[in-house]
């Protein structure tokens, strides 16, 4: 890998597993590369074989140490499994600090297993930008399981819902009573839950509390024929692991099917066209005069951002 | 959303328990706009060299204060070369007799900061030292 590879040759490597051509191609993708879009695409209409579980839950929830586990259990299994491992950016430098890897000391050596740490880069969602053209590159290199670590998340970050097949929502015991577990967001995109540390003596309350959600009709992540179970492991005692791999394979079964796939197409359609547009519409920008008028009460957010579509609208006809 | 914020790889390797200072380079790094991948303690150079590749970092530093420079750096380089890794940028950082210096600036790291190394300067050299590879 000394001099410039292209990204159309990439492919190829991609294809027979080349470990530096599947990072080198990761880079490019999170870099936005114009040069590596072509390539991208290509690689986008190759995927699509995997399975593709999202993990989601508040800092320090213990996602990373579940996934080092839940890896270890399907390699087991003779799964190769592939980890996109997304932590935050600083908003003030850009810059992050990924240590994800740090709970995934046990999968290192195995070549069944390739990490990847991501930063979200001002990403709000729980997920990075690029991720899923990312998933998509470790998808056309053949790992079977595709394992998204979104960042800790708070009560509203949904996206990873949108774009995985299956989505594990980890609830750790000891945040907070059934109100919180009534509350409107992240708890309701679960396709599985999980709560962790059940080596705590608390734990059974957590596990009592969601399973009394899900029994009110709350909660339910939107499909007819499927109800979220919920799991209890302990990665430090080493248990629940097989419930978990069995409710994922059960959903996989059940869920994944063409209708969920065209959801998350048009996700993605959305999402990409949002990209596009508003990268468009911030070259074309130039908010100062109207930034200066609304500082001044000279002007309201609403009809000045209006009159600036107006202008990039008038410009692109 | 284009970004290329240069990416690096900090690793402790062996039974070194001094954390400190790697934390600290770490913050500094990030602060400077770097994505910083963290591997943790007691790593070996097995394993860091096969996060450094899945990674894709533009950097590898590695923070020694036990003393085994001479005998982890003839490693990595051997098992980089293993795996036809030639473009990654590899510094050190730590506590070292100037004679080790010398011995592993030999075998090919790139940069070795000392103890009392500003963080603007290690800043600075890094961003000069991918600058220097050019686009990849």
């Amino acid at each position: 890998m000394a001099a410039y590879v292209p990204s159309h040759e990439l492919i190829e490597h991609i294809e027979s597993g080349q470990t530096w051509a599947i990072a080198r191609m990761i880079t490019r993708a999170e870099a936005g590369a114009t040069e590596a879009r072509e390539a991208i695409g290509e690689i986008y209409r190759k995927a699509g074989r995997a399975h593709i579980i999202g993990i989601t839950g508040v800092p320090g929830s213990g996602k990373s140490t579940l996934v080092n586990k839940l890896a270890e259990k399907l390699r087991q299994n003779g799964r190769t499994i592939a980890i996109v491992a997304i932590d935050p950016s600083s908003p003030y430098s850009g810059g992050s600090i990924l240590g994800d890897r740090i709970r995934m000391a046990d999968l290192v050596l195995d070549p069944g297993v390739f990490i990847r740490s991501m930063a979200t880069r001002g990403a709000v969602g729980g997920m990075a930008h690029c991720a899923l053209d990312v998933v998509d590159i470790l998808d056309v290199a053949g790992f079977d399981t595709i394992i998204i670590e979104t960042v800790g998340v708070g009560q509203d970050e949904v996206e990873i819902a949108h774009a995985a097949h299956t989505t594990v929502v980890v609830s750790a015991p000891g945040l907070g009573d059934e109100i919180q577990a009534i509350k409107a967001g992240i708890l309701e995109i679960a396709d599985i839950h999980v709560v962790s540390k059940c080596d705590r003596g608390d734990a059974n309350r957590c596990l009592t509390d969601l399973k009394m959600m899900l029994k009110d009709g709350l909660g339910s992540s939107g499909i007819d024929h499927w109800h979220p179970p919920v799991i209890g492991i302990s990665s430090y005692a080493d248990e629940g692991f097989e419930a978990l791999i069995e409710a994922l394979a059960a959903h996989k079964d059940s869920s994944v099917n063409s209708q969920r796939r065209e959801d998350i197409a048009r996700f993605r359609l959305s999402k990409a066209a949002e990209t596009l547009l508003l990268e468009e519409f911030r070259n074309f920008l130039d908010i100062t005069a109207s930034a200066q008028k609304l500082a001044a009460r000279k002007g309201d957010p609403y009809s000045l951002a209006l009159s600036l579509i107006e202008d990039f609208k008038n410009e692109n006809t | 959303m284009a970004s290329t914020a240069i990416r690096v790889l900090l690793a402790k390797v062996g039974l070194d328990g001094h954390d400190r200072g790697i934390k600290v380079v770490a913050r500094t790094l990030r602060d400077a706009g770097m994505d910083v991948v963290y591997s943790g303690l007691h790593r070996t150079p097995e394993e860091v060299v096969i996060a450094a590749v899945q990674e894709d970092v533009d950097i590898l530093g590695v923070s020694l204060l036990s003393g085994v420079q001479l005998t982890v750096f003839p490693k990595i380089f051997a098992l980089l070369k293993e795996k036809n890794v030639n473009d990654l940028i590899v510094v050190a950082g730590g506590v070292m007799p100037d004679e080790d210096v010398v011995a592993i600036k030999k075998m090919g790291v790139a940069l070795v900061m000392l103890q009392d190394t500003p963080p603007k300067e290690i800043i600075a050299s890094l961003q000069q030292l991918v600058a220097e590879r050019g686009p990849r």
